[in-house]
């Protein structure tokens, strides 16, 4: 700061500041390279999830452009205009052609991100294909039920005024189809390449069916049912969690979910109905 | 200024006849001794949402120590994210800084209404209260999380603990609510009306256009929290239902309510949360830009852009709150429609990123504590915003929503660069308001660990959260694949615990320059502001003698040919070097 006296001579500051901008930027892109080989994506096990990795990874490569961009002009800065005696500051602070390049270029690399957000967003909540297996979920403080249609394809009816606490899908007792339902606790079985409509709901609070190998996620909200659907495409066993808070038990909110052929999966529903 | 709604005296003297020590100290109506209550009363609060930081931290990097059990380790989540955003951030950003700055930065007495302003602190005080109280109930404070979401926090049997904590919860914010909407009134009038002659709004320091908008964003948003927590509070008092469906089975037994709407508490909560994060986030980006500026001896790049920017992010922050929503079984059209509105708000966040490099730009910077933490600010907030493209896709959100990439999104974005701008604002003003300047060596050494601190303690969370992680997870031990995360939650853990040491050099370093800092001038660091033009520590009445009268906006560093590299608002005509050609730029 000039007046009369002299400017103190910040150069050495400006180098540290700027040696720390630097590894901020250094240890900021090192960091990620090695997160993706130890902690990343879980295995990607859906057709739909392939579309939304890509989305993923483009925006990877456009926000480390723009971080590792705006660090290094911050670094350079740093270090090329520290105050020191006997210089002087520019005095401009308008340039319409720089502010309009950094309003438009943004915003077109945002539009365009923004499209291809769109369209896959469309994609996943399409209508369902019509040879969907269909599986009703309910989330309930902590754990997961669902129930598949028994071998015919079909659900028994149900209704609310069903609903207790042995009984969270209200399941209609005087129905013979209810016979033939099935019905797990943390334990969803998927057939490989067929697509899955689940229906999902909550008896008391709200959880969060996540299924993150399927890169779908599920709030569980009482008093309302909410359709997704996905096609898983890679037999296996892969995990579900609650991601939203649902209490003190919130954690072991866990389930499993296992994706085999039809084959294997008409066996096992086979060896379920009582 | 003729059509002023409020009219200040002219001579300072008639407002301060000598006060009484509870009139002076306790129930001030000075704006400053109302800003440094809030000051000191919201940096104790940060203190206590630290402390939880710490012992969620403890507890998730030794998750077998027993430190927390589930229950309490859910109220330490919930208390710290309750007290940062409500009883720190907001408050320390609008009743602290918003009170001390505001009028001295407008050539103004005192705010609009002092009076109402001594109510609007006393107001906060029984909700510190509160929320402190909740601590020691049966069942301890609310864990439900700082949102809140119903029906778990609506249904006592559905929580654990004995209820009482979330009652007071609520209770609590209430009374922050009503506080801060008593402020932004304030806020709002007096910026409004009291700017001294010459002041035109466009002339206004961006820390005073920061506020401003933070203030009409206040007010706007805060009734709707006001009445999502009247409705809240009556469905766990009075039995009504305007959360909760028919037929739900709570604890093994069915639930009287009936006809209500779970998704209606998210609606109401995100419509103020959403300008809330706003809140916590413009005044900051005002401040950072009166930092850059005075420290780079250089305008402020694009003031326009700059008032534009903060404008349109304040105005699009009311369409956005959907984007929290996406995962929530809103109709998917809502969350096309959500996204669209949201990646919008990366523009103008673009463009103050841009502005505030290229105010650096052919600067000469002076490397002073509260310009690294303005520069620390561009740097966390840029890493924060960035991680936001991914959260606003939403189908990208799909896979990341609710996991550690969201708490590291806005942690840098919103915490950090909040906390960042609100240190630096502290270096900076601290000499104006206690008349001593802090010690310059404790503060590099504040800046550089907590620089470290944050990043060490946020950056890695996106990467367990890419993993999948989710947040608000008691332990991870259930899920295979996070069986090798331990590693990253002890780095991160670490991390946070020199963050939370590298607050102690700034503790000391406050309360030790209070008494024994090197006494600083009026103008310290030759800044053009108004809020340099009076006596340090200004008087009650801000002014001795007549208003200043304002002739030029607070920018004018390095003027060419100009005698001094600063031009304060107040002077008419700059007065130009002595002699051209003489030796050192500084002529």
């Amino acid at each position: 700061m000039e007046e009369t006296g002299r400017t103190k001579d910040e150069r050495r500051a400006g180098r540290w500041a700027s040696v720390l901008i630097m590894f901020t930027l250094v240890a900021g892109v090192l960091s990620f390279v090695w997160s993706a080989k130890s902690y990343w994506l879980l295995p990607l096990a859906s057709i739909q999830g392939a579309s939304i990795d890509e989305l993923f990874n483009i925006i990877l490569v456009l926000t480390a452009i723009a971080f590792v961009a705006v660090h290094l002009f911050i670094g350079i800065a740093l270090w090329r205009f520290p105050a020191r005696q006997g210089t002087k500051a520019a005095h401009w602070h308008e340039h319409l052609g720089a502010e309009l390049t950094w309003t438009v270029v943004p915003a077109i690399g945002i539009i365009i991100l923004g499209i291809a957000g769109e369209v896959v967003w469309a994609k996943v909540y399409s209508a369902p294909p019509a040879n969907a297996q269909q599986v009703d979920v309910v989330g309930r403080q902590f754990e997961w039920q669902f129930r598949y249609p028994g071998p015919d394809g079909k659900f028994g009816r149900s209704a609310p005024k069903f609903v207790t606490s042995g009984n969270p899908f209200g399941m209609d007792p005087s129905d013979p189809e209810n016979k033939q339902n099935v019905v797990t606790i943390n334990d969803l079985h998927l057939v490989v390449n067929r697509p899955v409509l689940l229906h999902i709901t909550a008896i008391d609070v709200i959880h969060s069916l996540s299924l993150p190998n399927f890169r779908m996620k599920q709030d569980a909200v009482p008093g309302r049912v909410v359709d997704i659907w996905f096609t898983p495409d890679k037999p296996g066993a892969y995990q579900i969690v609650c991601a939203q808070l649902c209490g003190v038990g919130h954690y072991t909110m866990r389930g499993n979910i296992t994706v085999q052929s039809q084959g294997a999966f008409d066996q096992w529903l086979q060896s379920q109905i009582k | 200024m003729d059509a002023v709604a409020v009219r200040q005296p002219e001579m300072a003297p008639e407002l301060h006849p000598r006060e009484s020590f509870i009139r002076h100290y306790i129930f001030s109506i000075d704006h400053k001794m109302i800003g440094k209550q809030y000051f000191l009363t919201t940096m104790f609060m940060a203190l206590v949402g630290g402390a939880m930081a710490m012992l969620m931290r403890t507890h998730l990097a030794w998750p077998d120590n027993g430190v927390l059990n589930p229950e309490q380790y859910l109220q330490a989540v919930t208390m710290h994210g309750t007290i940062m955003i409500f009883f720190f951030l907001t408050v320390m950003l609008t009743g602290g800084l918003g009170n001390l700055l505001i009028p001295l930065m407008i050539g103004a007495r005192d705010m609009a209404f002092p009076f109402l302003n001594m109510i609007s602190y006393w107001t906060f005080v029984p909700g510190v209260i509160t929320i402190l109280l909740s601590y020691f109930v049966p069942g301890g404070p609310a864990g439900n999380g700082w949102t809140a979401y119903a029906p778990l926090s609506a249904i006592p049997a559905a929580e654990g603990g004995a209820g009482l904590g979330q009652t007071l919860w609520i209770i609590a914010i209430l009374f922050v609510v009503i506080s801060s909407l008593f402020g932004s009134l304030n806020f709002l009038t007096t910026v409004l009306n009291l700017r001294t002659q010459g002041m035109s709004m466009g002339r206004l320091p961006l820390t005073i256009w920061g506020a401003f908008v933070t203030a009409v964003l206040a007010l706007l948003s805060f009734p709707v929290l006001m009445a999502a927590l009247g409705l809240l509070l009556l469905d766990r008092l009075a039995g009504t239902s305007f959360f909760e469906a028919a037929n739900l089975i709570v604890g093994g037994a069915a639930s009287p309510h009936q006809g209500g709407d779970a998704l209606l508490w998210q609606h109401l909560f995100w419509f103020f949360g959403h300008p809330e994060v706003y809140i916590l986030i413009l005044t900051p980006m005002g401040v950072v830009s009166d930092i850059i500026s005075t420290f780079s001896r250089k305008p402020i790049f694009g003031y326009k852009a700059m008032v534009l920017s903060l404008s349109a992010i304040g105005f699009l922050s009311f369409l956005v709150w959907g984007h929290h929503m996406f995962v929530s079984g809103m109709h998917p059209l809502l969350g096309a429609a959500f996204m669209g509105s949201t990646i919008i708000i990366a523009v103008p966040s673009a463009i103050k990123t841009f502005n505030w490099c290229t105010t650096l730009w052919h600067g000469r910077i002076h490397f002073t504590t509260a310009m690294l933490f303005a520069i620390g600010f561009v740097s966390v907030f840029v890493t924060g915003g960035l991680s936001g493209i991914f959260l606003a896709i939403a189908p990208v959100d799909l896979y990341l929503h609710d996991t550690y990439f969201i708490v590291a999104h806005f942690h840098f974005v919103m915490a950090s660069a909040s906390l960042f701008a609100i240190l630096a604002g502290t270096y900076y003003w601290f000499p104006k308001f206690f008349g001593r300047t802090m010690n310059e060596t404790l503060g590099k050494i504040h800046f550089a660990l907590t620089f470290l601190g944050i990043y060490g303690t946020f950056y890695p969370m996106h990467f367990i959260g890419i993993h999948s992680n989710d947040r608000r997870l008691y332990q991870t031990t259930a899920y295979p694949f996070l069986s090798h995360a331990g590693p990253v939650d002890v780095f991160v853990s670490l991390s946070a615990f020199l963050l939370g040491f590298a607050q102690l050099f700034f503790i000391v370093n406050f309360l030790w320059s209070l008494k024994y800092g090197p006494v600083a001038g009026d103008n310290p660091w030759h800044a053009n502001g108004l809020e340099w033009t009076t006596t340090t520590p200004p008087p009650h009445g801000n002014w001795e003698g007549a208003l200043p009268t304002v002739y030029r906006w607070p920018y004018d560093y390095s003027v060419p040919g100009a005698q001094n590299d600063y031009v304060p608002q107040t002077v008419q005509a700059i007065p130009l070097a002595a002699a051209a050609g003489a030796a050192g730029g500084g002529t």
